[in-house]
C-alpha cells in the first residue's frame, strides 16, 4: 500500500478519536477530499520541477505513533536556545510534552493547537483564522486533513511579548519510520510584536518525515519576527509549509537556515493584505552529501504602497541539489510596490547542483521590482590573499564562506540565534573559528 | 501647445491603426482548407519533392497527430482548428524572374507600401531579397554574386531538388519532427522557406534577408529555413515581417535551424510585425515559432529580435553551445500593445567547455497587453567554465499591462559562473521632468527613453535593418520614437 493511500485509509482511523461535530472538521474532511484526488506533487508539477519527492515517499512511515515517549531534559538541552529564558513549545513525536514546555495563558496565550480546536474559549479565534491563508495544494491539505497538534499562539492588542517563544518538534525514533504533521496557528493582534523560534529535531537515524503548516497573521502594525532552523540529521525530511497574511502596517519577518535534512522543501508564501507592509525573507543553506533544499517563495503584492525583501544565500558542496523558486506577484492596484530579491549561490563540487527560477508577475506600472540571482565560485584572488597572509585553506574558504552569508546573519535580531547559527556554520564547514560578534 | 502626457501617448496607441492592413488581390492557388495525409502528400506532390521528403513529411504528420498542443506559455487564446485551414497557398503568377519588370506589377506595389521596395534594396542596399509571398519564392536577387563565392541561397523546395545531399544530412538534426507541437506540424505542411548554405572559410560578402508575408486569406503559413555555416564562415540573415489586417486568426508556426560548424558565425535578426489585431483584441496573428540552433568548436550564433507585432507571439530562439568555446547570444525587444500577448525568450545550453552567452531582453508593455519573459540557462556537469549574463527589463506604460519572467537557472558544473538580473519599472516621472527642463517636450522625452532603454538590443541590429525596426517600433509605440 502506497503512503497516500495508507494516509487516506488512516483518516477514518482518525476520525474516531477527534470530535467530527466541530466547524474544524468539516475543514478537515474537505481536505482529505483534495489530498485524494491530487495525490503527492510529481516532478510533473511546475512548482516541483526540481523536487521530487519519490524517495521519502517510499517508507513505510507510521502515521501515529503508539505510544508516548518521554526525554529527558539533558540529552536535548543543546537543541533549545537555553542561554536566553524563552516561552517552550516541545512536541515529541507530535504529542506534547509538558515537562519539556514553558506555555503561558497570562495577557498572551502561548499553549496548544489541541486545546485550542476543542475548548470554547478560542472558537472565535479559530473560526476566524483557522485555516483562512494556509493553501489549497496537496501538501497543505494532506496536513489540514490530519490537523490536530501544534502551536497555537494568540497575542492580542498593544503586548510587546518579553521573550522569545521556540517550538521545538521531537522524533525519538521509537517507530521505524514516522510522519508528523504539526499544525501551528499564529495570531499577532494589533501593535504587538512576538518573536518565534522553530525546530524539527530527530534523535536517531530512523527516517522521519515531517509535512508541517504554519499559519501566522500579522494585523494592523504587528511586528512578527519568525527563525526557522533547519539542522536535521541525513534521514529527516521536511516539507514547511508557511502562510502569511498581513494587514496594514504590519512587518513579518521569516529568516530560513536550512543546513541539515535530507530533503527539505520551504513553501513560504505572504500575501499583503493592507498598505505600507514589509514583508522580509532571508535564508542561508549550506549543505553537502545528497542534501536537497528547495526554497519556493511567493509574495503576493495585493495593495499599494508595500515592500517586500527577499535575500537567499546558498552554499551548495558534495553532490547537493539546492532549489530557489521565488514568484512576486504584484497585483495591478498594487503601485509603489518595491520588491526586492536576490539569490546568490556558490557551487563547491562539480556534482552539486543548483536550480534557480526567480519570478516576476507584474501588473501594476508604477512599480520598482528586481530580481538578481547568481551562481558563482569562490573569488580565486581572495582566496590567494588570506592564504599569502598564512591563512590556512579551510579556514581561507570558511571566512570567505562566512562573509558571502553575513548580510543574512546580520539581520537576525536574537543575539543568541546568531552565535548558535555562527556555531553551527562553523561546525558545517568544519573549521573552528570564533567568528564573535 | 498642450501637453504631451503618457495618457495622450496611450490613447494614440490605442487608436493607431495598422499602417500596413492591406490586402493585395493576387489569383492564388490554394489547397482546400483541412489537413490529412493526403494533403501532406498533395504538398509534397506538388512541390515535385524526392520520396524521402514525402516519407519524412509523412513521419512528422504521424508524430502530430498524437501530440498535444502545449499549453504552459503564459498567454490565452482561442485554440486554433487545424481542420479550417489550408495548408498550402502560391501566388499563381510563375515561372522564375530574372528581373524585376517581370514581376507582378501588383505585387510590387505591395512592397512599395511595405516601404521595401526590391528596385530601392536592389539598387541602394548590399541585400540580396529572396523573396516570399505567400509560400513562394517569387524574387531571387543577387544570387550570381553568391554563387560566384560558392554560397547557397535558395528557396527550401529549390533545395530539395538541387541540393538533396545537404538538406537530407541537416534538416531537422537541430529541431526534430518529435519536437513540440508546432515543430511536427511545421515538418508535416510546411510549404518553403530559405535554404542557405556558406561554404568552408566564406565570409558571406552581404547580408542575406527574406521577407514573409501572410497574404491569402485563412492560409496557415508554414515556414521553414535552415542556415548552415560550414568551418570558419560567416553569414549574417536578416528576416522580417509584415502582415495584413484580416479578422480571423491566422497560424504562423516556423522552424528555423541554424547549425554553425567549428569556428563558424551566424548572426540571425528578426523584425517581426504580424499583425497583431485591432484595438478590440480582435484579429491578428498567431505567431508559433520554433527556432533553434547549434554551435560546434569555437562557433558562435547571435539572434537578435525585434518582436512588435502578432495577437500571440511564442517563441525562444535558443542555442546548443555544444562546442568547447562557442557562443550564444540573445538580444530582445517585445513590444505588445492593445490586446497583444508575447511569451519569448530563450535557452542557452551549455554542453561544451568554456562556452559563453548573453541574454538581453527587453520587454515594453502597452494597452492591455501581457509580455513574459521565459528563458533557461543550462550548465551541464561537463561545460567547464561556463559564463552567462542575463538582464531582462520591462518597462511598463499604463496599470492595465503586465510584465512577467520566468528565468529557469540549472547549474551542475562549480566552475559556472551565471548572472541573472531582472527589473520593471515605469517612465519615471522625475526623468520626464529631467527632460523637459532641458527644453525636450514629453512626447520626445518619452521616446528617448523608449529609445533608451532599448538601445542595447536596437544597437545590435545590421544598419540595413536597424531603419526597418526604427519603423516597426513606430507603429508600436508611436508618435516619440523617430
Amino acid at each position: 500500500m502506497d503512503l497516500k493511500e495508507k494516509l487516506v485509509s488512516s483518516f477514518l482511523a482518525f476520525e474516531d478519536r477527534v470530535d467530527v461535530d466541530t466547524f474544524v472538521h468539516g475543514i478537515r474532511s474537505e481536505a482529505i477530499k483534495t489530498f485524494e484526488t491530487e495525490g503527492f506533487p510529481s516532478k510533473k508539477n511546475e512548482a516541483w520541477k526540481y523536487t521530487s519527492l519519490n524517495s521519502i515517499l517510499k517508507h513505510d512511515y507510521s502515521v501515529f505513533p503508539k505510544q508516548e515517549n518521554q526525554i529527558d531534559y539533558n540529552d536535548v538541552k543543546k537543541y533549545f536556545i537555553h542561554e536566553i529564558d524563552t516561552y517552550n513549545l516541545v512536541f515529541i513525536d507530535g504529542k506534547f510534552a509538558s515537562h519539556l514546555s514553558q506555555t503561558t495563558h497570562d495577557g498572551i496565550d502561548v499553549c496548544l493547537m489541541s486545546s485550542a480546536l476543542n475548548k470554547p474559549k478560542y472558537r472565535l479565534v479559530i473560526e476566524n483564522y483557522f485555516n483562512k491563508v494556509a493553501g489549497k495544494d496537496s501538501v497543505t491539505s494532506l496536513n489540514t486533513a490530519f490537523a490536530q497538534e501544534g502551536a497555537y499562539i494568540h497575542i492580542p492588542k498593544n503586548k510587546l511579548v518579553n521573550k522569545p517563544i521556540q517550538i521545538i518538534n521531537f522524533s525519538t525514533g521509537s517507530e521505524a519510520a514516522l510522519m508528523q504533521q504539526p499544525r501551528n496557528l499564529i495570531v499577532v493582534d494589533e501593535n504587538s510584536h512576538v518573536q518565534i523560534i522553530e525546530r524539527h529535531q530527530s534523535l536517531t537515524d530512523n527516517p522521519v518525515l515531517t509535512n508541517s503548516v504554519t499559519e501566522i497573521f500579522g494585523n494592523k502594525r504587528a511586528i512578527v519576527d519568525y527563525y526557522k532552523i533547519q539542522n536535521d540529521n541525513q534521514n529527516a525530511s521536511l516539507i514547511d509549509n508557511t502562510f502569511i497574511n498581513q494587514k496594514k502596517e504590519s512587518h513579518v519577518s521569516v529568516h530560513t537556515f536550512s543546513f541539515g535534512g535530507k530533503l527539505t522543501r520551504n513553501n513560504l508564501n505572504f500575501y499583503q493584505n493592507g498598505e505600507r507592509i514589509d514583508s522580509t525573507m532571508n535564508g542561508i543553506t549550506i549543505i553537502g552529501d545528497k542534501q536537497h533544499v528547495d526554497h519556493s517563495t511567493l509574495v503576493h503584492h495585493i495593495e499599494p504602497n508595500c515592500e517586500s525583501h527577499q535575500d537567499y544565500k546558498g552554499i551548495y558542496g558534495g553532490n547537493s541539489t539546492g532549489v530557489f523558486n521565488g514568484k512576486v506577484v504584484v497585483n495591478k492596484e498594487a503601485q509603489k510596490t518595491n520588491a526586492f530579491q536576490a539569490n546568490n549561490n556558490i557551487l563547491l563540487d562539480d556534482k552539486a547542483t543548483i536550480n534557480t527560477k526567480p519570478q516576476l508577475e507584474i501588473f501594476a506600472d508604477d512599480v520598482k521590482c528586481s530580481h538578481g540571482c547568481t551562481i558563482g565560485q569562490l573569488d580565486e584572488s581572495a582566496m590567494f590573499y588570506l592564504r599569502s597572509r598564512g591563512i590556512p585553506e579551510k579556514e581561507a574558504k570558511a571566512l570567505l564562506m562566512y562573509a558571502f552569508a553575513n548580510n543574512v546573519l546580520e539581520s537576525v535580531k536574537i543575539t543568541e540565534i546568531k552565535k548558535r547559527i555562527n556555531k553551527l556554520i562553523a561546525t558545517k564547514l568544519g573549521v573552528n573559528i570564533g567568528f564573535d560578534l | 501647445m498642450t501637453k504631451y502626457t503618457e495618457d495622450d501617448l496611450r490613447e494614440e496607441l490605442k487608436t493607431k491603426e495598422y499602417e500596413y492592413g492591406f490586402y493585395t488581390d493576387i489569383e492564388s492557388d490554394t489547397f482546400p482548407i483541412g489537413l490529412n495525409e493526403d494533403v501532406v502528400r498533395a504538398i509534397s506532390k506538388k512541390k515535385n519533392e524526392p520520396q524521402w521528403m514525402t516519407d519524412w513529411r509523412l513521419e512528422a504528420f504521424r508524430i502530430w497527430k498524437e501530440m498535444e498542443e502545449p499549453e504552459w506559455a503564459n498567454v490565452k487564446y482561442t485554440k486554433p482548428d487545424f481542420q479550417a485551414i489550408s495548408y498550402y497557398s502560391a501566388p499563381n503568377s510563375k515561372p522564375k524572374y530574372d528581373s524585376l519588370d517581370e514581376v507582378d506589377p501588383e505585387l510590387l506595389a505591395t512592397f512599395e507600401k511595405l516601404g521595401i521596395s526590391i528596385d530601392e534594396q536592389k539598387k541602394l542596399a548590399n541585400v540580396a531579397m529572396d523573396v516570399v509571398v505567400d509560400s513562394v519564392s517569387v524574387a531571387t536577387t543577387f544570387k550570381k554574386t553568391l554563387s560566384e563565392k560558392g554560397i547557397i541561397f535558395m528557396s527550401i523546395s529549390e533545395a530539395i531538388q538541387e541540393h538533396p545531399e545537404l538538406v537530407k544530412k541537416y534538416l531537422g538534426t537541430i529541431v526534430p519532427q518529435k519536437d513540440n507541437f508546432y515543430a511536427a506540424l511545421n515538418s508535416a505542411v510546411f510549404s518553403d522557406g530559405s535554404f542557405c548554405y556558406i561554404p568552408k572559410g566564406v565570409r558571406c560578402p552581404m547580408e542575406l534577408s527574406t521577407y514573409f508575408r501572410i497574404n491569402q486569406a485563412g492560409t496557415g503559413q508554414f515556414e521553414r529555413t535552415l542556415v548552415i555555416a560550414d568551418e570558419g564562415s560567416y553569414v549574417s540573415y536578416l528576416e522580417g515581417c509584415t502582415a495584413p489586417s484580416r479578422d480571423e486568426n491566422q497560424l504562423h508556426a516556423a522552424v528555423v535551424e541554424l547549425i554553425a560548424l567549428d569556428d563558424a558565425e551566424i548572426k540571425y535578426s528578426t523584425v517581426q510585425n504580424w499583425f497583431p489585431g485591432n484595438a478590440e483584441g480582435k484579429g491578428g496573428v498567431y505567431n508559433f515559432v520554433t527556432k533553434r540552433g547549434l554551435c560546434e568548436k569555437n562557433a558562435k550564433i547571435s539572434w537578435t529580435q525585434v518582436e512588435t507585432g502578432s495577437a500571440v507571439t511564442w517563441k525562444y530562439p535558443s542555442c546548443i553551445l555544444k562546442g568547447d568555446n562557442s557562443v550564444g547570444e540573445f538580444y530582445s525587444i517585445a513590444v505588445t500593445n492593445n490586446h497583444q500577448q508575447a511569451d519569448t525568450g530563450t535557452k542557452m545550453i551549455h554542453l561544451g567547455k568554456n562556452t559563453k552567452s548573453t541574454i538581453i531582453s527587453k520587454g515594453i508593455s502597452a494597452g492591455k497587453s501581457q509580455n513574459s519573459y521565459r528563458g533557461l540557462v543550462q550548465i551541464n556537469s561537463r561545460a567547464e567554465n561556463a559564463r552567462n549574463f542575463s538582464q531582462c527589463d520591462s518597462l511598463l506604460m499604463g496599470n492595465e499591462c503586465g510584465a512577467h519572467t520566468f528565468p529557469y537557472i540549472e547549474a551542475k558544473n562549480k566552475s559556472a559562473m551565471i548572472e541573472h538580473e531582472a527589473t520593471t519599472s515605469k517612465i519615471g516621472e522625475d526623468q520626464i521632468f529631467y527632460c523637459n527642463q532641458r527644453g525636450i517636450d514629453t512626447e520626445k522625452a518619452i521616446a528617448l527613453i523608449v529609445n533608451g532603454f532599448s538601445k542595447d538590443v536596437l544597437n545590435k541590429l545590421p544598419m540595413e535593418f536597424a531603419v526597418e525596426a526604427q519603423k516597426l517600433l513606430e507603429i508600436s509605440l508611436e508618435g516619440s520614437v523617430g
